[in-house]
């Protein structure tokens, strides 16, 4: 099926156009060589990374999850629903990046713990400890191939090879540019890949506009499709959560989608927490995530905008969403929108900034999954210590092994229609339980090691129970599409908080010495504060920047809705 | 605190972004003023999309290296202290 309906899609990309994706190479490339050579000179490199701006590490925070599930998952949701998609932005990325920034990012740089999983370990010990880093790990697998696959997929509609060709090359390329590239240039790779996608999408965006007839056209239109009006307010949003009832609906999106599953992702996955981890005082390290939801909250302006676009003007998607018959994907949206408005020189930009985002993602995954892998599960569990250029080694066979193992998750995530869907059910069964145990361990100092494991095994458990119930696999309870996903997602959230309640009660807790920096009560207060926190100017402070961008997203949903 | 400094210069990520949407500019500007038939003008909609962008991109990078002259990144030359 997919084969087929990729197979009719072709981008005409000229010399000019790849002259330009030749240029985004040799700079990635040029980015880690440089890198690599200064390290080797002096420690000029991680010095300045260290120095660099709160704006550099904000930008490189959002940049790593820029890759395949905002621009072919947004789009694609965009084509599909509207303008209820903001709510993955407005109700969910954005608030909890605030709070990400103001409540929790101080127990993570206070306790100075160097993974979140680490984080795990010290609070609640040894088993929750293993179950968060393995179902961490394995996460990272399933995503790094929908990453693949995505990739991939461009490949393909670029060159004309078959996917599964597609697949194996665009693997190739990742692991050599992650090889060659080195973790430590990510952050300036991640800065980079920012600019080139608002450079692709933006002037698509605009040329799309100009086409529809402008603000008040493409509002026209898209009234007028087979959505209507409703795909011109976020709420109540219940296509998007496939509830019938509007109340529910909205419980769905509030709860979760926003509270559980975005803040369970936001504030506790790895990749992305571990950028601001790196800064080098609390002011900056709380200021990142809270830097990056400035430009967090315009994104869905160049990444649904288009989506939507496609919906009413491109052919084939206009066709599908009437009929619901046809060989194309929403997932495609805006690779049509590229093929229909933008000539050869625009067009290569476009790509670059595709591949740069889909590259850089499954970059991201892989060696976040390395990272878990060698120094939380090899040397903590496994073969324990051993000189460093023997972890080296075990990271670079994991780095091969992970690849060849996204091969596979690729060849399973091309099965599904709607990448996002997958997603979200990801992130419900491990984000989300996740979430819940470390509010629950942050601020009840009672809470014990057992109940921190059994939660997680609970709440991620309940998950995958509601989800196999669902119309996406079994059919047994009348759920589907997204809202599956925001179910399964708070059944995860409610289990694991039952789970640990009953647990903590019949069981002993750790001793409160241990604690200090893990839990609110137990931690003085200027642990959780530079000394020179008064001196800062208004907007290098975290609470002010995260009242204006609250204010502002408060008003982009109230304008929106 | 007396620490020796210096600027970090070619590394600053700013140089590099600059560069590479500099060079993005020249080329999408070339193409929108000497390679642009009426079929492309057509499918963007009568825009030259890419003579546009190439003047944004050539103005954003113009905007990267002034910043990063006006304000250098300083690099403390001793880890412990920075």
């Amino acid at each position: 099926m997919v084969l087929a309906a990729e197979s009719q899609l072709r981008l005409d990309a000229n010399w000019i156009d790849y002259l330009l994706v030749a240029f985004y190479f040799a700079f990635v490339l040029g980015i880690g060589i440089m890198a690599r050579r200064s390290v080797s000179s002096s420690i000029d490199f991680f010095l300045s990374g260290r120095s660099l701006p709160a704006w550099v590490t904000g930008l490189a925070f959002i940049s790593a999850n820029l890759g395949a599930v905002e621009i072919t998952g947004m789009s694609a949701n965009g084509a599909d629903y509207g303008y209820p998609t903001f709510h993955y932005f407005w109700v969910g990325a954005v608030p909890a990046m605030l709070f990400l920034g103001i409540v929790m990012m101080p127990f993570y740089y206070g306790s100075k713990v160097r993974s979140v999983p680490e984080f795990m370990n010290r609070r609640f010990g040894p088993t929750a400890h293993l179950v968060n880093a393995i179902s961490f790990a394995v996460a990272q697998l399933l995503i790094a191939g929908i990453n693949l696959y995505l990739l991939a997929s461009i490949v393909e509609i670029l060159l004309g090879w078959p996917l599964w060709v597609s697949l194996i090359v665009a693997a190739a390329v990742v692991l050599t540019y992650t090889a060659l590239g080195g973790l430590s240039a990510a952050i300036y790779n991640e800065v980079l890949q920012f600019f080139i996608i608002v450079a692709a999408l933006l002037p698509l965006t605009l040329v799309g506009l100009h086409k529809v007839g402008g603000w008040d056209g493409f509002t026209d239109k898209v009234a007028q499709g087979p959505g209507g009006e409703e795909q011109l307010s976020s709420w109540p949003g219940t296509a998007l959560a496939g509830f019938d009832s509007e109340l529910l609906s909205v419980i769905g999106i509030v709860f979760g989608l926003g509270f559980v599953l975005s803040f369970g992702y936001w504030t506790t996955n790895f990749v992305e927490v571990q950028r601001a981890m790196a800064s080098s005082s609390m002011s900056a390290a709380q200021r990142s995530p809270i830097i990056g939801a400035f430009p967090k909250m315009f994104v869905p302006f160049i990444v649904i905008v288009p989506g939507m676009i496609a919906a009413i003007s491109v052919q084939e998607i206009v066709e599908f969403k009437e009929t619901g018959q046809g060989s194309v994907e929403y997932n495609q949206s805006i690779l049509y929108l590229m093929r229909d408005l933008l000539p050869n020189g625009m067009l290569g930009l476009a790509i670059a900034g595709l591949l740069a985002s889909f590259m850089a993602g499954m970059a991201a995954n892989i060696s976040a999954f390395n990272t878990v892998f060698s120094y939380d599960l090899w040397q903590t569990y496994v073969v324990k210590e051993r000189e460093d250029d023997y972890y080296t080694g075990v990271g670079r066979v994991a780095t091969v092994a992970a690849t060849v193992i996204a091969i596979g998750t690729a060849t399973f995530a091309a099965s599904y229609s709607n990448v996002m869907d997958y997603l979200q059910t990801l992130f419900g069964f491990f984000n989300a339980p996740l979430f819940a145990t470390f509010i629950l361990g942050m601020f009840w100092k009672r809470m014990t090691p057992t109940a921190g494991w059994t939660g997680l095994v609970a709440g991620t458990a309940a998950a995958v129970t509601v989800w196999v119930l669902s119309e996406d696999v079994t059919g047994t309870i009348a759920i589907g599409g997204q809202g599956g996903a925001f179910v399964a997602a708070g059944a995860a959230f409610v289990v694991d908080v039952l789970v640990s309640v009953l647990v903590t009660v019949v069981t002993a807790p750790k001793p409160e010495s241990e604690l200090r920096g893990l839990v609110w009560s137990l931690t003085p207060r200027k642990d959780f504060h530079d000394p020179d926190e008064q001196e800062l100017a208004w907007y290098q402070k975290p609470t002010i920047l995260a009242g204006i961008a609250l204010v502002m997203v408060v008003g982009l949903n109230v304008l929106f809705a | 605190m007396a620490e020796r400094k210096h600027e970090a210069g070619a590394f600053d990520i700013r140089v590099f972004i600059g560069s590479l949407l500099g060079i993005y500019g020249v080329i999408l500007l070339l193409t929108g003023l000497f390679g642009t038939s009426d079929a492309d003008l057509a499918k963007s909609d009568g825009l030259n999309v890419n003579l546009w962008t190439g003047i944004a991109l050539l103005v954003s990078a113009a905007l990267f290296v002034v910043w990063s002259r006006l304000r250098p990144v300083v690099v403390p030359d001793d880890p412990d202290e920075g």
